[in-house]
């Protein structure tokens, strides 16, 4: 396999990491923010408590590995991307600043005030939109070269309903990831309250999920021919995401089997995922940059993959005892541990 | 091409984000070793005192840390950002490195979640305090990442530019460039002794404010001990780093110490005062002293401002923060001796305000000395961004709106200054120690 293909495969699978916890740790504080405001008391809060808390540092890093090793594996998107997205991505960076504040200074120092809250609940909806923009700028159209740099055309981008489409998935698509895995949760908590709107939560953002998906394929269609040819290439893979997706809704509905139903929307979002990713292929941002033109040097790529293995090597043990203890310890996710309930207890 | 507002702003932005985030990074490197002192002590001896002074060390810590990886992941972003000429070029180069460092941040995030939750899960004491090694380990070794990548910007090797094209790359020798042993050193060490003294105020802030506690004396024999060997540490490296200037980038040392003439014997000038024609005036000298600092030899030749054309020249001002910098160090050498030393032959006056106060002020001086270090290290770097290889202007961003996102990063990194200067207050005035010992011994 040629050293550019390893590289973007170990970036995608990051990133696909990030998409689904972040969607977890995401969707948790709209609903928690969301729950308050309609005084279901505090049935997520508990929850965003025990799970969230201990890991929200590790997601984070998810994502901070994806944009090192991108300009890492392909310093040109440095030159193209970092020039273009100052603005959205800035406004996200700002936005998870608001998020690890929360963390900090609410779940650490235990009180989270009610505005605050609601801030939190906010950001959650707002960063999807802002990070999902990148993918949308990659389909091209949206930057021209001046002088030699590159620039972003805002108007085209925001008029654009290509921009839209994604954004709206990314939002539904989210809330989706985000109830299912609580349902999960909260069912292993034996919290069946909490598991019962969760659930609720989980089959109302089944379907737009489905639709908006589709909305993107309508789109692109006319945006980026190139690309969706592609994507109808690889319509298989579209097919057996779209049959895990039937398999998810259908355990819901009958209420049994959580953790398959989580499982199963794991693989539907994972084929949908490399689907996409694979479509995109060798394209980083057309039509300006494949992953061939903006490969960085033979030696770095070895050194990279290497330290890659050794630090997963590293790395997996690590996230298996962490997953072990906060995810699958059942005194501990129930919350009767003494320390369950913050930083550390006295 | 070059868009001298975007550069302008650029600057500003980098500096402010770096210098907020340096704070909170220098805790987070430090304090987890002292916790794991406290902790360690604690158990061997079964002293309570101990114990609770890791919880409590603890608790602020996971407030600092929150803030650190938020600040972290905003340079992270804003350097591909802000730079990406630059970052395209040390993608190519220096990425190693830097993704390493994620490795290490991972290392640390996943230990410090478990860490942080499980206080009272294990009935071996020892088990609970093994989880903190790989927080300590990821934390320093952050440092000593992203501090190798700033070591090949003021000393870039490792490749070769033929026809403006990087050939030749070797990512090893370029991590371990002559700048690497000195700066990865004299920075880790410094975080050692910041956390130790910072750690130091806050009990003799206490002692100061009337408490009696044995606790307080214990926390402060502690962390004062400790710093005191972290700040010899650190001096004697310091005086590395100064050799390494001499030798690789001159005129950054002649800079510093506004060594204008290329001359044997040169003086060392400490603090004074510059004419607008480079006069020195109310300066403090030591004769031979900088050849001795440069090469350990009063008679050697130092070279002088003079052997560089005016545009390649630092700002000069940096001999201030030199002089900072050094001057702090060398204060709080003498004043944790002094307390070492007070404390063995039992000197009346270590235990006087005066001196409590002295102490106070020691942790808010070494975050001084710090941020000194680093604005001498950077702006003592300028012109260039890769010394010798490119120049700050030509890796910036030719953006248009790097002036909203100044203010608007501003506004976040007051919103978590203050907010966490608040949190932390309130943690621990609302549960003094003598309230949590008392509901322990319930
Ligand atoms: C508590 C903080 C602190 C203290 C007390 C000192 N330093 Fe320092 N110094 C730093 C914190 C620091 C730093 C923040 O860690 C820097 C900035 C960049 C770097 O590599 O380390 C630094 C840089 C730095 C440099 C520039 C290296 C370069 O640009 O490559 C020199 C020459 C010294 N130091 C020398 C000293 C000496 C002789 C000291 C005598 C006591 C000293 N430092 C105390
Ligand atoms: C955390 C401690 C650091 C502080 C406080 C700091 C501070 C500064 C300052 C004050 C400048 C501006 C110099 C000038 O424009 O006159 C600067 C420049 C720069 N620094 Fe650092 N720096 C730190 C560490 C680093 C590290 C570790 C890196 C690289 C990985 C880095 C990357 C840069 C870059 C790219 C510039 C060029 C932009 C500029 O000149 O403003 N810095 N830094
Ligand atoms: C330009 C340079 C820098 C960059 C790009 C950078 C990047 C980052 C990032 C992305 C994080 C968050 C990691 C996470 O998500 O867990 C972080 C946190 C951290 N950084 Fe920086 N950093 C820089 C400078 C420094 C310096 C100079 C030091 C040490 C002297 C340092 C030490 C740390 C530490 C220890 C953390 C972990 C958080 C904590 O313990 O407070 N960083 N940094």
């Amino acid at each position: 396999m040629d050293l550019e293909i390893i590289g973007i495969l170990v970036l995608w699978t990051f990133l696909f990491g990030y998409v689904m916890i972040a969607s977890i740790d995401f969707g948790a504080g709209f609903f928690n923010a969301y729950s308050e405001f309609t005084h279901k008391n505090h049935i997520i809060s508990n929850i965003i408590q025990r799970y969230l808390s201990p890991v929200w540092e590790v997601t984070n890093v998810f994502l901070v590995f994806f944009f090192v090793g991108i300009v890492g594996f392909f310093p040109s998107s440095a030159f193209y991307y970092g020039t273009t997205l100052l603005v959205p991505v800035g406004i996200a960076v700002i936005l998870l600043g608001i998020r690890g504040a929360y963390y900090a200074f609410a779940t650490y120092g235990k009180n989270p005030a009610k505005h605050y809250t609601f801030l939190y609940g906010a950001t959650g909806l707002l960063l999807p939109a802002s990070l999902s923009i990148v993918l949308t700028i990659s389909e091209g159209g949206f930057i021209t070269m001046v002088n030699n740099a590159p620039v972003l055309d805002y108007w085209k981008l925001f008029t654009s309903p290509l921009t839209w489409s994604i954004v709206l998935l990314s939002i539904t698509s989210l809330l989706y990831i985000s109830a299912v895995f609580l349902t999960w949760y909260a069912n292993k908590a034996n919290d069946k309250k909490a598991s019962n709107l969760l659930r609720k939560y989980a089959l109302i953002w089944a379907f737009p999920t489905m639709i908006t998906a589709l909305g993107i394929m309508v789109e692109l269609r006319a945006h980026n021919p190139t690309h969706f040819a592609n994507l109808l290439n690889l319509w298989w893979m579209f097919a057996i995401s779209f049959l895990f997706f039937l398999g998810t809704v259908w355990l819901l509905w009958k209420g049994k089997k959580f953790g398959i139903a989580f499982s199963l929307l794991v693989g539907q979002f994972a084929f949908a995922f490399y689907g996409y990713g694979f479509s995109h292929y060798p394209y980083l941002l057309y039509p300006y940059l494949t992953i061939y033109d903006g490969f960085t040097n033979e030696a770095m790529a070895i050194s990279l993959i290497i330290a890659f293995i050794l630090g997963l090597a590293l790395l997996l043990p690590s996230l298996y005892l962490l997953m072990k203890l906060f995810l699958f310890n059942k005194t501990y996710i129930e919350g009767k541990n003494p320390s369950s309930k913050g930083v550390p207890s006295k | 091409m070059i868009n001298e507002e975007a550069v302008h702003y650029s600057r500003i932005l980098t500096e402010v984000t770096l210098s907020f985030h340096i704070i909170y990074a220098t805790i987070g490197v430090g304090i987890p070793l002292f916790i794991m002192i406290a902790q360690w002590v604690g158990i061997r001896r079964n002293d309570e005192h101990y114990i609770l002074l890791a919880r409590r060390w603890t608790r602020g810590y996971a407030i600092t840390v929150a803030v650190g990886v938020v600040t972290g992941t905003a340079i992270g972003l804003l350097l591909s950002l802000l730079w990406p000429n630059f970052m395209e070029v040390a993608g190519h180069i220096i990425a190693l490195p830097l993704f390493m460092e994620t490795f290490a941040f991972f290392f640390e995030a996943i230990f410090l979640g478990i860490y942080l939750y499980t206080w009272d899960r294990f009935d071996n004491q020892f088990k609970h305090l093994l989880l903190l090694v790989p927080v300590a380990i990821g934390a320093a070794f952050s440092a000593v990442f992203i501090t190798t990548v700033n070591a090949f910007m003021n000393s870039p090797q490792g490749f070769e530019i033929l026809n403006n094209e990087l050939i030749n790359v070797n990512p090893i020798e370029a991590m371990f460039n002559p700048s690497m042993p000195t700066k990865v050193s004299h920075v880790v060490a410094t975080a050692f002794m910041t956390a130790a003294f910072i750690l130091a105020s806050i009990a003799a802030y206490r002692m100061v404010k009337g408490s009696k506690h044995i606790y307080h004396k214990k926390a402060l024999h502690l962390t004062v001990t400790v710093g005191l060997v972290f700040s010899i540490a650190s001096l004697i490296i310091g005086d590395f780093s100064g050799k390494y200037l001499a030798q690789y980038q001159p005129e950054k040392l002649a800079a510093a110490e506004w060594h204008f003439e290329t001359s044997e014997n040169a003086p060392l000038i400490l603090m004074g005062q510059l004419t607008d024609d480079n006069e020195v005036r109310y300066a403090l000298e030591i004769p031979s002293m900088l050849s001795i600092l440069a090469y350990g030899n009063p008679s050697a030749e130092v070279i002088g401002l003079d052997q560089f054309s005016e545009d390649e020249i630092p700002p000069l001002y940096i001999h201030y923060l030199f002089d900072i910098m050094v001057g702090i160090g060398t204060l709080l050498i003498i004043v944790a001796a002094i307390y070492w030393l007070g404390i063995r032959r039992r000197w009346k006056f270590i235990k006087s305000k005066a001196f409590l106060w002295l102490l106070v002020f020691s942790g808010p001086l070494c975050m001084i000395a710090i941020e000194s270090g680093w604005w001498l290290n950077e702006v003592g770097r300028q012109p260039w961004v890769l010394h010798g290889i490119m120049k700050t202007a030509e890796g910036a961003t030719s953006s248009n709106q790097v002036e909203l996102m100044l203010w608007l990063f501003t506004g976040l990194y007051v919103v978590l200054g203050i907010g966490s200067v608040i949190v932390l207050t309130r943690m621990f005035k609302k549960n003094p120690i003598e309230r949590e010992l008392a509901e322990r011994n319930q």
